[in-house]
């Protein structure tokens, strides 16, 4: 009696199976002739022949899938929002995910957007090293990736369409190509003091090298001594405090980001000397309370880092649904301000 | 001769004169002090300035180490406590406003007090080992810190809060005369009550304490609570040491360099003793080291790498069995004859 119970059950239960997986492929059937929009849109994503997907764009909006690195700067704050608003001005749908910093996080995110098949995947990788996995699966689904701000080191470049990011030594170079102008009649030696990054991440060590490539032109600039402040204001104003007993001729002060420039202020102002007059400072990110500082006369030129790169996002994924060709390397649009340029922009600025 | 040599500040006083000497004959200037503005201006101030904050944290640590304890958080309380006062002051209307100031320090150090306590229950009321304990709020202090502070950094302009870092009383940093009335309060409460021998007992054997008729547990969590007011304090001078409270990097590593100076100090980890006035000695070194290195123009990239050959030096100095090993090898090797005439009478 006991088995036949059983049997019944296992019975009933085949019988169920089969009657649901009838249900679902008539449930496909039926879709397919009910939304053609939805219908157009599988192949484009799935044949990876993006000539396909223009109509699909047309029909429908935009799914742009994007796994931001977390919140953890205002640098990073201004960047979200960007991508955020420059989404809705172009009609995208955006599907914004935040990773916390952490790497499972994002990859579990970019999973999720193949999964939902949206049209064009963007992240900024928390990390170099560990995509391939993630990312061919992304191109077997026939999405395209964008990178934004920081790349990946994966040896097949197919696997994205383009990094868009700052160019840090082109940084450099525009602070060191500012001295060199200021200075091309120095009759006497310039003396440069630089503070750098934290020591080995990839904006000080570029950085770094810009400026002295193009200093280097006029052997008048002389960098008499250079110190990592970490990016931070308590250690600018250390190490600073320590530059102007130990070299008592500083001309020029180069910080590698607005906070240690502004640390270093606070300690030229504690030798009873002036900022932007006494020593000239150059200094790079151009964040609101640089930009203040800048206004006030007591950074002399700043080279922006721009985190407003949502546009370019934006044209990038147009330009890669419609099939366009589109450069490797988008570098972002940078621009510098001089001290009065600085208090012209200031109030604009979004971040 | 011998009895000096045997003062428990003799090798940590030695290491620090080394020190200041190397920088006299690097360069003379290093110890000029001048007037600028109405306060006295120079490396050795600024050594004693920036050395606050360490100093604080350190003396702090000093007390919990005699209890064979350790607080590894004393650099995330550093950063919730710059965060907690800065967010209090710049929500408020007029920021210059003493009453604000006040209040903001006052949460900021009410609020260290806490987590203190918070890390002394983990030790006596859970049981859990010192070092797990405070690794806890180590990790989640940060976490704290940036969520006070949204994950931004604040900047203030208040010149009021300033004072505390920057401001100076007769011509001095106003920095180093809050150091001192720590420091006062610490060494007159543990060398001139029963209280140091508390914690000294305590850190020998707390169980032996305990039957001996001293509540172990209350002064266990009270030197985590001092521990925890003293990263406060060091919280308050570094943001108001550049008016702006930063929850990612204020205060980072300060743990490491607070045990360090501790141990310079002739603190034994092992807990029972403890010289506070070591301690301060060991801090003084640790940051002159850093302005000497600013000052020689070391590249950054092996920054670090001196600092460490240094500090091995001095901990190999200060190890009484390494320094006999030494001077052992060194007699042996001037009389080379020596073993050989004995061997052969």
């Amino acid at each position: 009696m006991k088995s036949f119970k059983k049997w019944g059950v296992s019975l009933a239960l085949v019988a169920l199976m089969v009657v649901v997986s009838a249900c679902g492929g008539n449930n496909k059937g039926s879709n397919a002739s009910s939304s053609p929009a939805e219908s157009s849109k599988a192949p484009a994503t799935e044949s990876a022949s993006p000539s396909e997907s223009a109509p699909a764009s047309s029909n429908k909006k935009v799914v742009l899938g994007f796994a931001q690195v977390g919140a953890e700067s205002g640098w990073r704050t201004a960047n979200t929002n960007s991508i955020k608003e420059s989404a809705g001005e172009a009609g995208f749908d955006l599907k914004f995910s935040d990773a916390q910093q952490k790497q499972e996080n994002q990859i579990k995110a970019i999973r999720s957007y193949i999964q939902q098949k949206v049209d064009v995947i963007a992240f900024s990788p928390v990390v170099e090293s560990g995509w391939d996995t993630v990312l061919k699966e992304a191109k077997d689904a026939g999405i395209p990736v964008i990178l934004t701000d920081r790349s990946v080191d994966s040896k097949d470049t197919s696997y994205y369409k383009t990094f868009i990011g700052s160019d840090f030594v082109e940084e450099g170079r525009k602070a060191g190509q500012w001295v060199l102008d200021q200075y091309k009649d120095a009759q006497k030696d310039v003396n440069i003091v630089e503070l750098q990054g934290t020591t080995g991440s990839a904006p000080a060590n570029d950085r770094k090298s810009g400026f002295q490539e193009m200093i280097k032109s006029n052997d008048k600039l002389k960098i008499i001594a250079s110190q990592t402040g970490d990016f931070t204001r308590a250690k600018g104003k250390e190490v600073m405090q320590a530059f102007l007993k130990a070299h008592k001729n500083i001309d020029v002060l180069y910080a590698h980001n607005d906070d240690m420039a502004l640390g270093a202020i606070q300690a030229i102002e504690a030798a009873g000397l002036v900022p932007g007059k006494d020593i000239v400072i150059i200094s790079v990110d151009a964040v609101k309370d640089g930009m203040t500082a800048a206004s006030e006369g007591k950074i002399n030129f700043i080279v922006e880092c721009n985190p407003l790169l949502g546009p370019q996002l934006m044209q990038a994924v147009n330009d890669v649904l419609a099939n366009k060709e589109i450069p490797q390397r988008i570098v972002t649009e940078e621009s510098t301000f001089t001290s009065e340029q600085a208090k012209e922009a200031l109030p604009t600025r979004k971040y | 001769m011998n009895r000096i040599m045997k003062h428990h500040l003799f090798w940590p006083l030695t290491m620090l004169g080394a020190l200041l000497l190397f920088n006299l004959f690097h360069s003379p200037d290093f110890f000029s002090i001048k007037m600028q503005g109405g306060h006295l201006y120079g490396n050795m101030i600024d050594i004693l300035n920036f050395g606050a904050p360490l100093i604080l944290v350190a003396v702090g640590m000093t007390l919990v180490i005699a209890t064979k304890g350790i607080d590894l958080s004393v650099g995330s309380i550093v950063a919730i406590a710059g965060a907690m006062s800065c967010m209090t002051i710049s929500k408020g209307e007029d920021q210059n406003s003493l009453s604000l100031v006040l209040m903001a320090v006052g949460l900021a150090l009410v609020l260290s007090l806490v987590l203190g306590l918070w890390n002394g229950l983990l030790v006596t009321g859970a049981g859990i080992q010192p070092i797990i304990a405070t690794l806890i709020l180590m990790v989640a202090g940060r976490g704290i810190a940036q969520l006070i502070t949204d994950g931004q950094i604040i900047t203030l302009s208040s010149p009021k809060y300033a004072y505390i870092g920057t401001g100076s009383l007769a011509t001095l940093p106003f920095s180093i005369f809050i150091v001192a009335v720590v420091f006062a309060a610490a060494s007159l409460l543990t060398r001139k009550s029963a209280l140091g021998l508390f914690i000294e007992s305590v850190g020998t054997n707390p169980q032996a304490s305990r039957l001996a008729g001293i509540r172990s547990n209350i002064v266990i969590v009270a030197v985590y609570m001092f521990c925890g007011l003293c990263a406060g304090i060091a919280g308050l001078l570094l943001s108001s040491n550049v008016s702006s409270a930063d929850g990612n990097n204020a205060g980072l590593w300060y743990e490491l360099d607070a045990i360090l100076a501790v141990v310079i100090g002739g603190t034994s980890l092992n807990g029972g003793r403890f010289y506070l006035s070591g301690t301060l000695v060991g801090a003084l070194m640790i940051q002159t080291l850093s302005t000497t290195i600013y000052s020689v123009g070391i590249a950054p990239e092996i920054t670090l790498v001196v600092k460490a050959f240094v500090v091995l030096a001095v901990c190999l100095i200060q190890s009484e069995s390494f320094r006999k090993a030494v001077i052992r090898r060194w007699k042996t090797r001037h009389y080379p004859g020596e073993k050989e005439v004995t061997r052969h009478a």
